[in-house]
């Protein structure tokens, strides 16, 4: 069984938000919403300083919360990779979903079903790669199967420091981080 | 000077054959070609003008509607990847505040009322006008003011009609000190799209350039590729941008103190003899006079000034040294900071001389272009009167047009009036300092033209509006680009106007017919037009509508490749003492004023880029405007706290001329030194018709009343403006 994950070098990254606006062009995303958005962390003191950026958007968690509450079974792991979908037409709008996701990953579509992040599994079923990952210009971002040792994303992550975000949340995110 | 610039030209000579799958022509659309993936998708290859990159794209239309752009593989630029702008550039179409129709003024200038009019009407009065101007004060009172490609065919119908006045904030506010004082150092300029080796650099100096920021999508691209092979990056910036995260040095410098610090740099590298020995002798002139200058330069002399410890500064320069001649130090695009700039550009070419980065792998390429020639024109009539920009050469080492000596002509009168501005695609009360100044010169104008997408601010100002097509609906100017890779693209429109926007080869072809100017537009179409030049290249129209993009044979790039090492300076050489400067006047090795200090307790105002804008003109594209819908003032952390500012509060700025901004948010931020705050330019809208935009953020334009004027070429330093936080509203 695959297993979709994304590895993000954040030592590439310069915050462009390319991959934002590529999602929601590809995703018809209404005005006012976004399923991937970016974040800054910064440490230190100037001029001595840190700065991570990161590509954000639901973490297809292995363990995912948002499909464990779902009333109607609209939230669900789909049998592709594991990308974690909403279908639009069983959702009823009770937001249990987006309380339940530590990421904030969710918002309600002017459709009335929620909405987030799918990996593009519309593209990655036709060979393409999610519409983010095939935008960035600075080549960033990485997207394929965990469980393919010769992937470029296990690669990677057997071989550069990575963190996911809240670990804590014991959901297991599926969006890796690198260093 | 020698003007001109070496232009590595390459002929084709072989035409290519028309490749399948061509769709043919509907409607002046093209319809493309069809998805494979997707039957109700046809994808149609034109290049972008969200920036001036122009960089290849492919459109797709999925249902009849405009889906999405994607960068086109076999673009050079892009290398199939947009930045967010280009991305998003499908929201210009869809904007609903853009112009739609002609507009005609009914009230006072700058009063945005407008009436309705017809593109005959329109077009009769501005010709009818424009021959008023012409038989009271002779054609060469008519200036316009054009950004970007597709100024091409309004610049032709201005020069058929007599007027030389044709300039572009691209040069006085922007990169112009650039090409100066490398034009002044190699003989040639950096050039647009810059020929910087980014992608084989081992040590990439910045100073001020932000990319990342300024999203340049060649650069960019190169910049992540070189932070991905471990190059060493060294950020020169008052602020701690994007790239200096990512760089192995930061040198948080004092601002306006850069020119102190290059010499420093040069100083150390002579003394330790770490430069590139060989390629001085070979391509230097001037060498031990320019040693000798430097004499006083030395890491303990620029401390004070810079605030970068001495020892800092010798270990950046060491680095620099160790990986010459890829060191590349990179030159900058909009660098009219302090009014010194072209000196200090000068500098910047200097130190990459010493290198030895000119011409090789890593530091600049050389690049060459296809040659297409021009469409056989009749000869434009010689102006009775030359230029005014400039008067008298002033500035004598200007290249280009001076926008702001065209205002100054324009206010005075001299040495002859200016009676009428067309203006296109360039919002020029954004992009001018001193907007007050601006406006006292369209109140000498009896005409003000604008041709724009938007109903920017400089477009309230004007007497007629046109409305032109977004580059997604229009043929335009072909691009034979001047890089790494020989190309040419093909703009083609992908879907039809929404309203009744014309493009810019529809309106200057229709004026220059109102205004007797037939003879220089003999083709009845632009396809006519763009057909015989391709054709004349010896390449084939039809696969260039097809692909987007062709390319020419990969040329050598580097000196060591076979590139010619030519440097078109007086003495033919790489000039570190420059006698041509010296017989002018002016210091023949770049030396450092200290900036003048601004009023105790300001802050001098810094303004830069965010990633998915350009300049003020995407405000109101709703994609773009989703990313980032106002600018906030960057203050250092701890000012903030000792003003009671924290993140998101709301302020106003005051510069010292009490002119006070827009309320605009706080970003309270550790990563700003404390004697300075920085906007992201084009914010702050004021245009009634820019709905969406309006009053968003603050305008660094309209504090920016103060600049300095560079000697050399006329170029506007414009951050020498100081301001104060007013938390009070």
């Amino acid at each position: 069984m695959a297993r979709y994950v994304m590895a993000i070098d954040t030592r590439r990254c310069v915050g462009c938000m390319d991959c934002v606006v590529a999602c929601k062009t590809e995703n018809d995303v209404p005005e006012g919403f976004n399923r991937d958005w970016i974040t800054e962390t910064v440490r230190g003191e100037f001029p001595s300083l840190g700065l991570e950026i990161r590509s954000e958007r639901c973490n297809h968690c292995a363990h995912p919360p948002c499909v464990d509450c779902c009333p109607t079974g609209a939230s669900h792991v789909h049998e592709r990779g594991g990308v974690v979908l909403v279908e639009g037409d069983k959702c009823i709008g009770c937001k249990a979903c987006i309380a339940a996701c530590p990421y904030d990953a969710r918002y309600v579509h002017p459709d009335g079903h929620v909405d987030k992040c799918t990996f593009c599994i519309h593209r990655v079923e036709q060979g393409l790669l999610p519409a983010c990952v095939s935008v960035c210009p600075t080549r960033c971002m990485h997207f394929g199967d965990a469980e393919d040792p010769h992937s470029d994303v296990s690669r990677l992550l057997a071989t550069r420091p990575h963190h996911t975000i809240l670990p804590e949340a014991g959901t297991e995110p599926r969006v890796h981080y690198l260093t | 000077m020698n003007a001109l610039s070496r232009r590595r030209f390459l002929k084709i000579s072989t035409a290519s054959v028309l490749g399948a799958g061509v769709a043919g022509r509907a409607a002046g659309l093209c319809s493309g070609l069809r998805d494979p993936l997707d039957p109700r998708v046809r994808t149609v290859p034109t290049f972008c003008d969200v920036c001036f990159w122009k960089c290849g794209a492919i459109a797709s239309v999925r249902g009849g509607r405009l889906w999405k752009i994607e960068g086109n593989p076999d673009d050079p630029l892009c290398r199939g990847r947009l930045c967010p702008r280009g991305t998003g550039g499908i929201g210009a179409h869809s904007d609903p505040d853009r112009l739609r129709t002609p507009l005609i003024r009914t009230h006072e200038r700058g009063e945005e009322k407008w009436q309705e009019i017809s593109w005959e009407e329109a077009l009769d009065y501005v010709a009818t006008r424009m021959q008023k101007i012409a038989a009271q004060h002779g054609p060469e009172s008519m200036a316009l003011f054009a950004h970007g490609i597709g100024g091409t065919f309004l610049k032709h119908t201005f020069r058929a009609f007599g007027s030389p006045n044709i300039a572009a904030p691209s040069f006085a506010q922007c990169r112009g000190p650039r090409e100066t004082g490398f034009e002044l150092t190699f003989g040639e300029g950096v050039g647009s799209p810059e020929r910087t080796d980014i992608a084989n650099t081992d040590c990439l100096v910045l100073i001020g350039s932000h990319l990342g920021e300024n999203m340049h999508n060649t650069q960019v691209q190169e910049f992540a590729e070189a932070i991905g092979r471990g190059a060493s990056i060294i950020v020169v910036d008052p602020r701690f941008s994007v790239a200096a995260s990512k760089a192995k040095h930061y040198l948080p410098i004092r601002p306006g103190t850069d020119l102190a610090l290059l010499l420093a740099w040069m100083k150390v590298i002579v003394d330790e003899k770490l430069y590139d020995a060989d390629y001085v002798a070979e391509h230097g002139f001037g060498f031990e006079s320019f040693a000798a200058a430097l004499q006083d330069c030395t890491p303990e002399w620029a401390y004070p000034e810079t605030g970068i410890e001495p020892e800092l500064i010798r270990a950046t320069a060491r680095e620099m040294a160790r990986h010459k001649p890829a060191t590349l130090v990179h030159p900058g695009r909009h660098v009219n900071w302090y009014g010194d700039d072209a000196q200090r550009s000068r500098a910047i070419a200097l130190l990459n001389g010493l290198l030895g980065s000119w011409g090789r792998k890593g530091g600049f390429y050389v690049p060459a272009s296809i040659d297409v020639p021009s469409y056989p024109y009749p000869d434009y009539p010689e102006p009775k009167r030359g230029r005014l920009d400039n008067p008298e050469r002033k500035f004598p080492f200007a290249g280009e047009a001076i926008t702001t000596g065209i205002r100054e002509a324009t206010l005075s009168g001299q040495p002859y009036p200016i009676k009428g501005w067309m203006v296109y695609a360039t919002n020029l009360l954004h992009a001018l300092p001193d907007q007050a100044a601006t406006l006292r010169a369209i109140q000498q104008l009896d005409l003000l033209v604008v041709v724009d997408v938007v109903p920017s601010e400089i477009a309230g100002w004007a007497d007629v509006v046109l409305p032109e097509s977004v580059y997604l609906e229009r043929f335009d100017e072909l691009n034979p680009e001047y890089f790494r890779q020989p190309f040419l693209a093909l703009r083609q429109p992908v879907v039809a106007p929404p309203h009744d926007q014309k493009p810019n080869w529809w309106i200057a072809r229709q004026l220059a017919a109102r205004l007797g100017l037939g003879a220089w537009f003999p083709w009845q179409d632009i396809e006519e037009y763009l057909a015989h030049r391709v054709r004349a290249a010896g390449l084939s129209y039809e696969e260039l509508k097809e692909k987007g993009v062709l390319l020419g044979a990969p040329q050598p790039l580097y000196f060591e490749d076979g590139a010619p090492a030519e440097f078109p300076t007086p003495s033919g050489k790489i000039e570190f003492y420059s006698t041509q400067l010296e017989r002018a006047g002016f210091d023949p090795v770049p030396r450092y004023t200290p900036p003048e200090p601004g009023p105790p307790a300001a802050f001098r105002l810094l303004f830069g880029r965010a990633p998915m804008h350009s300049f003020s003109r995407t405000h109101s594209n709703r994609l773009l405007s989703d990313l980032m819908d106002e600018n906030c003032v960057w203050v250092n952390h701890r000012v903030a706290s000792r003003l009671g500012l924290r993140t998101g509060d709301m302020v106003r700025l005051r510069n010292q001329d009490g002119v006070l901004g827009n309320r605009v948010k706080v970003n309270a931020t550790r990563r700003i030194r404390p004697d300075c705050v920085y906007l992201v330019h084009g914010f702050g809208h004021t245009a009634r018709g820019l709905r969406h935009a309006l009053g968003k953020g603050a305008s660094d334009a309209e504090l920016i009343t103060r600049y300095t004027t560079d000697p050399l070429m006329g170029g506007t330093g414009m951050n020498v403006n100081f301001v104060t936080i007013e938390t009070k509203d």
